[in-house]
């Protein structure tokens, strides 16, 4: 199913997201002895979305770290270590709360081999649940993709499949600078086929999830599978649309995204961070600086989260972000040049 | 009237409480306590239903906790409040109705259906808010009582918080800042023994939250958080010195939440021996018995009072039901002041 990361002679097994996730942590720690799991509750309780599961069981408390509520200590703990040989993997219990972190992530671990003239190195892998959709309201629905998109030094992913999930986590701790992981709540349950063993998903390729002729849409994690499902209705009236799951948000992949557009010649851009300075406008500007503008035959159009902080009311949130019904209509509009 | 007799001959044994208050300030405390702990029942109910979605944090256990020290506060005095915020809200004088339609996503909420449970507030009576972030409200109450202070208004300002959230770097911030500005804030912290699934051992260098108060030369005390009057009377000298300008105080109350720390809790890190321990010690049973040996109320006036509470649940519920709500092309409201043309 997934062409870049599963090798045909490799066996797989259907497991969730999360599992998958977990899968890789449990490889990780079983290959490297410098690898240990930092974060909130991710022992006895198993992680607030049960990720690490039963990880503090077969690897003890040495390494599979409880740390208090303490999410810039934390952090800054985590860069320390990373700086000095280990290489931790420290999850954020919501994403929301690497707010009260930005002073670690942002400036020391992102500078940090830059300020010292390529001296020292900070490898390590922030994990974050995010995205809206669970009812939780402002303060835990957030998506800060384009936050730490926006900070060189950083490396950011988003995975949409449970393949993708384990490959680009161990993709990310092979990496020798800091990798952020966004994980999209609504997806941990999701299970498909993924591949045994240790393998890893490219950071900064994307990836054709369907192909198609006549509209490029560019999504990522949760939106990716609204695309395709607004794709599938589009097909029943003879659109063929070409859904690309962004994955990298920091490298973004510009080959694959302007190969497509030159083919397509029209492109929306569905993410679910707030619309405004957000991935799309990057994607957008790319395009429209690239060879590709001249092959466009309709103005690019953008799918983002609303101008508004995620609200409780289930229909209010799921009016906040864009969902299956609004894509399918954009990419109508956007084939008939109604835009 | 041998009992009145009785008790003001050993006025001087009686608890704080039964002393400082009157009975029907006494009464109406219980009957909050009650609300608090049907409120949180019927919203657990109406969870279990599908009626309300998202996730919730129940205080169940601590009522005593947020009942006695809201007992001294005026509408003028503020309180900031957690996650875990039902019962704040309820003792600071909020309506179960207007939180029932909140947790049921109405136009008519506290909050217009936007913030739900984790973000129950109710302006008016000055509860400034539940938080979604441990921690968040330290340094917003240290704010409210600056403003208290260069205002020259007397009121002061509660700060719940958690056992937890004392390792956030804001709590450290905020006290350091109380304190050296004299400011009339009380940090309250309500330590349930586990923040999530991590105890107080397995996180905090100090055994008592209290006893972070020294490094920011402020009072700090730590009380049976269960016991009503106890926790009343430390309030009260808190509340004293902050209103006399003599500036902050840290309270500890020790207390135990019942249930599991949100909606998705095994209770894996806990015994049933632990938590069956402190449901022998309710602290509603126990204020009630309480008030009942000292004749501030029989066994039949009390249950009174809890059927009162009930039927204010039942009817918050139905309000609640009755309730339309939030308009969907309003998802960009509130995020701005509305400027009228
Ligand atoms: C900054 C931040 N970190 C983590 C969380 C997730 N979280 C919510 S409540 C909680 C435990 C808080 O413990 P405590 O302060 O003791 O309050 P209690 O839940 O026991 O009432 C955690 C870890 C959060 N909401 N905000
Ligand atoms: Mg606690």
């Amino acid at each position: 199913m997934n062409a870049q990361t599963a090798i045909p002679e490799v066996k797989t097994r259907e497991m969730s997201y999360a599992e998958a996730i977990r899968d890789a942590m449990a490889i990780a720690l079983e290959r490297d002895p410098t690898v240990i799991l930092m974060g909130e509750d991710i022992g006895v309780y198993g992680g607030a979305f049960q990720v690490t599961g039963d990880l503090v069981e077969r690897f003890g408390t040495d390494r599979v770290m409880d740390t208090p509520i303490s999410e810039l200590g934390g952090a800054g703990v985590a860069v320390g270590a990373a700086l000095t040989g280990l290489k931790p993997i420290f999850e954020f219990q919501f994403s929301d709360f690497a707010a009260l972190a930005m002073e670690q992530i942002v400036n020391q671990a992102a500078k940090m081999r830059y300020m010292l003239g390529g001296e020292a190195a900070v490898p390590l892998v922030f994990r974050m649940p995010a995205g809206s959709g669970t009812g939780a309201a402002a303060q835990h629905s957030q998506s800060f993709e384009a936050w730490f998109g926006h900070v060189p030094g950083l490396k950011v992913v988003q995975p949409s499949t449970p393949a993708d999930a384990k490959g680009l986590l161990l993709a990310a701790l092979e990496d020798p600078d800091p990798v952020i992981i966004f994980e999209h709540k609504l997806l941990y349950k999701m299970k498909a086929q993924v591949p045994e063993g240790y393998y890893t998903t490219p950071i900064g390729k994307a990836q054709i999830m369907r192909p198609g002729r006549d509209v490029t849409i560019v999504a990522s994690a949760i939106m990716v599978h609204r695309a395709l499902e607004a794709a599938e209705k589009l097909a029943k009236d003879g659109i063929d649309a070409e859904v690309i799951d962004l994955r990298s948000v920091r490298p973004i992949d510009r080959d694959t995204i302007i190969a497509s557009v030159r083919k397509t010649g029209r492109l929306l851009c569905v993410y679910e961070g707030v619309r405004t300075l957000g991935v799309g406008a990057e994607i957008s500007a790319m395009i429209a600086e690239s060879e590709a503008f001249d092959y466009l035959d309709a103005p690019i159009l953008r799918l983002g989260g609303a101008e508004a902080p995620i609200p409780y009311n289930p229909d209010l949130e799921r009016a906040a972000v864009p969902q299956a019904p609004a894509i399918e209509a954009a990419a109508r509009q956007l084939v008939r040049r109604e835009v | 009237m041998t009992m009145k007799d009785k008790v003001e001959t050993a006025q001087d044994n009686l608890p704080f409480a039964i002393r400082h208050f009157s009975p029907d300030a006494l009464r109406a405390a219980l009957k909050k306590m009650y609300l608090i702990r049907l409120f949180e029942e019927g919203a657990e109910d109406s969870y279990t239903r599908g009626l309300i979605h998202g996730t919730m944090h129940l205080s169940i256990g601590q009522e005593a906790s947020a009942v006695a020290t809201c007992m001294e506060l005026t509408d003028a005095d503020k309180i900031t409040s957690t996650h875990r915020g039902h019962g704040h809200c309820i003792a600071k004088g909020a309506e179960v109705g207007r939180m029932f339609a909140e947790f049921f996503g109405k136009e008519t909420g506290y909050c217009h259906g936007r913030g739900g449970s984790m973000h129950i507030a109710d302006v008016k009576t000055g509860n400034l808010g539940a938080n979604g972030i441990v921690g968040g409200g330290l340094p917003i109450a240290v704010g409210a009582a600056l403003t208290a202070k260069r205002l020259g208004r007397d009121d002061v300002t509660i700060c719940f918080f958690g056992d937890g959230a004392n390792n956030e770097g804001a709590f450290h911030e905020a006290l350091n800042m109380a304190s050296v500005w004299k400011l009339p804030v009380i940090f309250v912290c309500e330590n349930n023994k586990y923040g999530m699934s991590t105890s107080i051992e397995r996180s905090t260098a100090v055994r008592y939250i209290a006893d972070r108060a020294v490094a920011y030369s402020m009072p700090g005390e730590t009380v049976d958080g269960n016991d009503f009057s106890a926790v009343a009377e430390a309030m009260h000298r808190a509340i004293a010195r902050a209103r006399a300008g003599e500036g902050p105080s840290l309270v500890e109350n020790l207390t135990y939440r019942w249930r599991g720390h949100s909606k998705s809790d095994r209770n894996r890190y806990r015994t049933k021996d632990e938590i069956e321990s402190w449901m022998a010690r309710d602290p509603i049973a126990r204020f009630r018995a309480d008030l009942i040996t000292h004749g501030i109320l029989n066994d039949e006036s009390a249950t009174a009072l809890q059927q009162a509470a009930e039927a204010d649940v039942a009817q918050g519920i139905e309000f609640a039901k009755a309730s339309p709500a939030p308009q969907i092309t309003e998802v960009t409201k509130f995020v701005h002041a509305e400027v009228s043309a």
